[in-house]
């Protein structure tokens, strides 16, 4: 991961926490999604839900301060706060299915310009990781994907149809790179912020489907830039 | 029977009767609630053949506490449920997928809003129920799907069990829980969708009635068995969990 080309894993984290409008209860996966709830949201009031049951958790807990027993959905101790409450298992997934969820964050492997995504499996395992993701992929009201442009040997991430089990279709609703910020619109991606550095062309090459590109494409903008 | 009949001494004691082929749940959600002294007494138990639900098969993080994998390797599993039998960063490889990839264990795979779900139906009374999660998924073939106002959904049958291992807080004689934060999880789920439910209990058990009715997270009539957790090192507690590079 260390060799990243464009946005870290921070800053793509920080892009997308840009979209959270207040009020808003937002549920972040495990990897990249986490680093969300570092993002420096200014005055809005955001609520993050972590599947386990806590609704209302702030940053990671600072060492040795840690409540071994209050932790996000990645595992990681976290901070309470002020308004927060822990429901059971049922009860969180009743939050999730019951259409409360304003946004959820996840990583995945792919996006296909159908809104289809794959996160759970990769080709030729047996078994996978599901976790709370086909919950949350159906049911969110919105679903922003964050994954690195390419794989490690320069596949496009971003793709026509997803070759990977999916775990839902049809549902995301914005995906952001290293390269920028996109929008899966049934034949393709719309741009509509590229990362300093890239070209238009650079990022249609990367890219495994047709490329739009808004009239006004700006940089990505940058919480608290 | 008398509430203090609930109350037993040893982890050993309470695991006893744990017949070979029975449906066990395990609470917790990565360190959380994680049941360990129950899993280190049905270890030594040995009961086989048995059907464990959980969270996760566990072993993806270190330092490693007793986990259903564990009892995997221990050859006492023909079969788990969980909403991870692979690790969530592809690169790791589980202590449980040895065992999976060579026939020596099942596996059903199942997203975690519909494993808690079906626990509370199992519970509740509900013989199953229609969800939209998974639609258009691979879990969704060749099974059952209904379209409702619209919208289609799957169905997805409650899940009953025989046991319940579960870590709580606090607890009084009768049986009525507390759980700390995200100790919950799946604990009070699981104790109403078993025969039998054993929790471990983080602090000293106080007499019924010390606890006030209205704060009681799982009513005591779901709970038939307790243990208070020894202090480490005879007890297992939730430690840090070691930072990994990534």
């Amino acid at each position: 991961m260390s060799e990243t080309k464009g946005l870290s894993r921070q800053q793509m984290a920080d892009r997308v926490a840009l979209e959270f409008q207040d009020g808003w209860i937002v549920n972040l996966g495990v990897g990249i999604p986490t680093l969300c709830s570092n993002t420096d949201i200014g005055e809005r009031d955001i609520i993050y839900h972590s599947e386990n049951g806590v609704i209302g958790y702030g940053p990671i807990a600072p060492v040795g301060e840690e409540d071994l027993n209050l932790v996000n959905a990645g595992g990681q101790n976290v901070t309470l706060r002020p308004g927060a409450a822990v429901v059971h298992h049922a009860d969180s997934f009743g939050v999730i299915r019951g259409g409360h969820i304003d946004a959820t964050v996840m990583g995945a492997y792919q996006v296909s310009c159908g809104g289809d995504f794959a996160n759970w499996k990769l080709k030729g395992q047996k078994g996978g990781g599901i976790g709370g993701a086909m919950d949350l992929a159906a049911c969110a009201r919105r679903v922003f994907i964050i994954l690195e442009h390419v794989t490690r040997d320069g596949s496009p991430r971003l793709v026509q149809r997803c070759d990977l089990p999916v775990t839902a279709r049809g549902v995301v609703t914005l995906v952001a790179t290293n390269y920028g910020l996109f929008q899966p619109t049934g034949d393709g991606f719309l741009m509509r912020e590229i990362v300093a550095g890239f070209t238009v062309d650079e990022v249609r090459a990367a890219t495994g489907a047709p490329l739009s590109i808004v009239d006004d494409l700006r940089a990505v903008r940058m919480a608290g830039a | 029977m008398t509430p203090k009949s609930k109350l037993f001494a040893s982890f050993g004691e309470a695991v006893r009767d744990v017949p070979d082929g029975a449906t066990i749940a395990f609470g917790g959600f990565a360190m959380p609630g994680v049941p360990f002294n129950l899993i280190r007494a049905l270890l030594e138990q040995g009961a086989k053949g048995l059907t464990l639900v959980a969270n996760t098969t566990g072993g993806a993080q270190q330092p490693r506490m007793p986990d259903i994998g564990m009892l995997v390797e221990n050859g006492q599993a023909k079969k788990v449920i969980c909403a991870f039998t692979a690790a969530t960063r592809p690169t790791d490889v589980l202590p449980f997928t040895k065992y999976y990839e060579s026939g020596d264990v099942e596996a059903e795979l199942v997203p975690q809003g519909t494993l808690a779900e079906r626990l509370r139906a199992a519970g509740a009374g509900i013989p199953a129920f229609y969800t939209p999660t998974g639609v258009g998924t691979e879990l969704a073939e060749g099974r059952e799907t209904r379209v409702i106002n619209g919208r289609e959904y799957l169905l997805e049958y409650a899940l009953p069990l025989d046991y319940a291992f579960i870590r709580a807080r606090r607890a009084d004689t009768f049986g009525n829980l507390l759980f700390h934060r995200s100790q919950r999880n799946f604990n009070p789920v699981m104790a109403t969708a078993a025969r039998v439910s054993i929790a471990e209990v983080d602090e000293e058990i106080v007499p019924a009635g010390s606890i006030d009715p209205d704060m009681v997270h799982t009513p005591g009539i779901y709970i038939n068995r307790l243990v208070k957790v020894p202090h480490p090192p005879e007890g297992l507690w939730p430690v840090r969990r070691q930072e990994r590079r990534r």
